[in-house]
């Protein structure tokens, strides 16, 4: 005890006094789940024959978590958490809005797919190196990072995901894979460092790393602060993991090199990690800084769009296409972000939902594509339609989500983004949508019409398919535990193609929440004035009768802390 | 103590930079670790540099002076510390297994996973 007995603290001021709702504690169960699960795993890494499935029901607790939550959220509003008591400025907030229980739900319903095809897809010896233990801990991260509401806190999900994700990167060890793992590593590395760099400079000029709080001081920051520079420190930091142009190479150097299971993951969360984290910070946090930024950011977004296609059509390798179209998949996100309209945003949040699910199945479709051709080079492959039609089938939709054809997935986010471009005025904006969409049906369809259509390899006469006895057909049944999640996914593309309107309600919910930050900070903080209300030099001059939490930032650790620890 | 304290700063993430730019591993490696330390000392200056004042709360007040320096960044600085050591030390092994496997630590000539004469996709059946 810091202060006398005799003179008792009314802590009801700085700390949390009632226990949370039962309901509340599913804000910080996906990443409960996952941290035990993976230590879990873990401890039973030689024990290859239950790893897989145990991972796998891991992996289900996780999304039925995500989904309570998610209901949780959708019905009650934000939800917020603190640890150790201490009341929010203070103490690691957990803050779980739409937009991070919508993230944080289609990552682990991604995740559990994968784990699935991992199933059948990882041998013996990478479940020895710790292929499940490394990608229940990754889910650790990327919940983790969706569902923080401390920036520094948002960092530190970034290391865990980004160290788990070193694991799966090299798992296998070949020479390929160490060479992607050392572009990987050091720009990823270089990029979180980054965004240390401008966490640390906003501490120094806010002096608080609760988002609610960084949000409201950031309003009332006096003229010449600097939070454009740390916002464009930021951008940069997260267009890096974002994988934007002009710092995507570490995405098509590495993407490639895994097993396919773990590109399936890596495409569909990692560069979403990214772009949701650019959003909370840049669009919720500093809004102002970010319609500064907003022109600049228009033109990455094309870039990134535009280069990332046409990188897929320059491709030879079906892997590294789909890397490429990831990357052009980023800027359609981007460009949403860019405009942060509420259509804009909405756009941007239906593309990264999209893109996590049909990039996965993608990635898993391609593994499909390999096993069958024994090649992923686009001169060799050919004639897997009259081997396995099924796979061509799926692959075809899974091509026109990606494309942005109707009636699947990917054509809602491309209309709603079209649409808020054309509303602000950005007609080169809309004009680089469109084009990237038909530069991408180009570019998948290729895949399909020289691996599946075409009668066999590069010079295979137009007409003739190449010998059916060496090229037996292909059972789809006998592939089940790598069909059944690719099939799962495919299914979700279709369904929020066709019936869009509760997709589309819920971005709007999440963009709403990220425009309206007063809802954001309000329940975090509850709703009584802002702290910047009182101008930070007078409140540091006057602490002497200052009650309860200090206004002045910099000190904000500064009372005694063994109250009740 | 601030001035001398930003130049030095400075001056980390100069030669950082700088090493970073270099094509051998070894030389990034150096600067991935300078880098790290010069992220650091900047967190640190966040919290004044002062050591006159106690951190101790009188009697008379609920919270401490405000010219004692603040414990937080400190505490992010030793976050970041074990962070950065532990990505030191996983870097380090991968650049020397890269090393063994490549046979080279000029990152120029690591093209395995990209190869210089990848053959272009084909443009018709």
């Amino acid at each position: 005890m810091a202060g006398k007995p005799t003179t008792p603290v009314d802590i009801t001021g700085a700390m949390v006094t009632e226990a949370p709702a039962l309901a509340d504690w599913l804000v910080v169960a996906p990443v409960i789940i996952c941290l035990l699960g993976g230590a879990f795993l873990l401890a039973q890494r030689k024990n290859t024959k239950i790893q897989g499935w145990t991972a796998v029901a891991i992996l289900a607790l996780l999304v039925a978590s995500c989904v309570g939550l998610f209901v949780h959220v959708l019905n009650n509003g934000t939800i917020v958490m603190t640890m150790g008591r201490w009341l929010p400025p203070f103490g690691i907030s957990f803050a779980v809005d739409v937009l991070s229980a919508v993230l944080a739900l289609i990552g682990a319903v991604v995740a559990f797919f994968c784990a699935i095809y991992a199933v059948t897809d990882i041998e013996t010896q990478e479940r020895r190196y710790g292929f499940f233990p490394f990608l229940v801990l990754l889910m650790a991260g990327v919940s983790g990072a969706f569902l923080t509401g401390d920036i520094f806190n948002l960092y530190v999900w970034f290391e865990v995901l980004l160290i788990a994700s070193f694991g799966l990167l090299i798992l296998g060890n070949d020479k390929p894979q160490l060479d992607g793992a050392v572009k990987y590593a050091f720009l990823n590395l270089v990029a979180t460092t980054l965004f240390l760099i401008a966490t640390a400079y906003l501490y120094g000029l806010v002096g608080t790393l609760n988002m609610a709080d960084i949000a409201r001081r950031v309003a009332v920051l006096p003229d010449g602060a600097p939070i454009n520079t740390i916002a464009a420190l930021y951008l940069l930091a997260f267009a890096m993991k974002a994988a934007a142009f002009p710092v995507f190479f570490w995405l098509p150097a590495s993407y490639h090199t895994p097993r396919i299971v773990v590109s399936a993951v890596f495409a569909g969360l990692l560069t979403k990690v990214g772009i949701y984290a650019f959003l909370r910070t840049l669009v919720l946090l500093m809004p102002e800084a970010n319609a500064m930024l907003s022109d600049t950011l228009i033109w990455v977004a094309i870039a990134t769009m535009i280069v990332g296609v046409l990188g897929a059509l320059a491709q030879n390798d079906i892997r590294r296409i789909m890397g490429y179209l990831v990357i052009s998949g980023i800027g359609a996100m981007l460009a949403g972000a860019a405009l942060s309209t509420d259509l804009g945003l909405m756009g941007a949040i239906m593309y990264a939902v999209h893109s996590m699910i049909v990039m996965t199945a993608l990635y898993m479709a391609c593994g499909l594509m390999i096993r069958t051709a024994g090649t992923h080079d686009l001169r060799k492959l050919g004639a897997i339609y009259g081997r396995d039609p099924f796979l061509a089938a799926v692959f075809l939709i899974l091509a026109f989500a990606a494309a942005g054809l109707p009636p699947f997935s990917g054509f809602w986010p491309k209309l709603t983004l079209v649409q808020a471009s054309l509303a602000e005025g950005q007609g080169w904006l809309a004009f680089a949508i469109l084009i990237s969409g038909f530069l991408t049906t180009i570019a998948v369809g290729r895949v399909w019409a020289m691996s599946f259509w075409r009668g066999g390899p590069l010079g295979t006469p137009d007409g003739e398919t190449v010998d059916e006895k060496t090229q037996p057909m292909v059972d789809p049944w006998d592939r089940r535990g790598l069909v059944i999640p690719l099939v799962g996914l495919t299914f979700m593309v279709i369904a929020l193609g066709f019936l869009p309107q509760p997709f589309l309600n819920v971005a709007a919910g999440s963009a709403g929440g990220l425009l309206y930050q007063e809802t954001y900070t309000d329940a975090v903080l509850g709703a009584q004035a802002a702290p910047g209300e009182v101008a930070p030099e007078s409140a540091a001059s006057d602490n002497s009768n200052t009650e309860g939490p200090m206004i002045d930032g910099t000190d904000t650790k500064a009372q005694p802390s063994g109250e009740s620890e | 103590m601030e001035v001398a304290f930003a130049a030095l700063i400075g001056i980390f993430f100069m030669v950082a930079v700088y090493l970073m730019l270099s094509p051998h591993v070894i030389r990034i490696l150096m600067g991935v670790v300078i880098l790290g330390n010069a992220v650091n000392l900047l967190i640190f200056s966040n919290g004044r540099l002062t050591r006159e004042v106690p951190p101790i709360v009188p009697d008379a007040l609920v919270v401490a002076e405000p010219t004692i320096a603040n414990p937080l960044p400190q505490a992010l600085v030793l976050t970041a510390i074990v962070i950065s050591f532990s990505f030191f030390a996983f870097l380090l092994t991968l650049a020397y297994r890269a090393y063994q496997e490549l046979g080279t630590d000029d990152t120029d000539n690591m093209r395995i996973a990209e190869p210089a004469d990848e053959a272009a996709p084909p443009t018709g059946y």
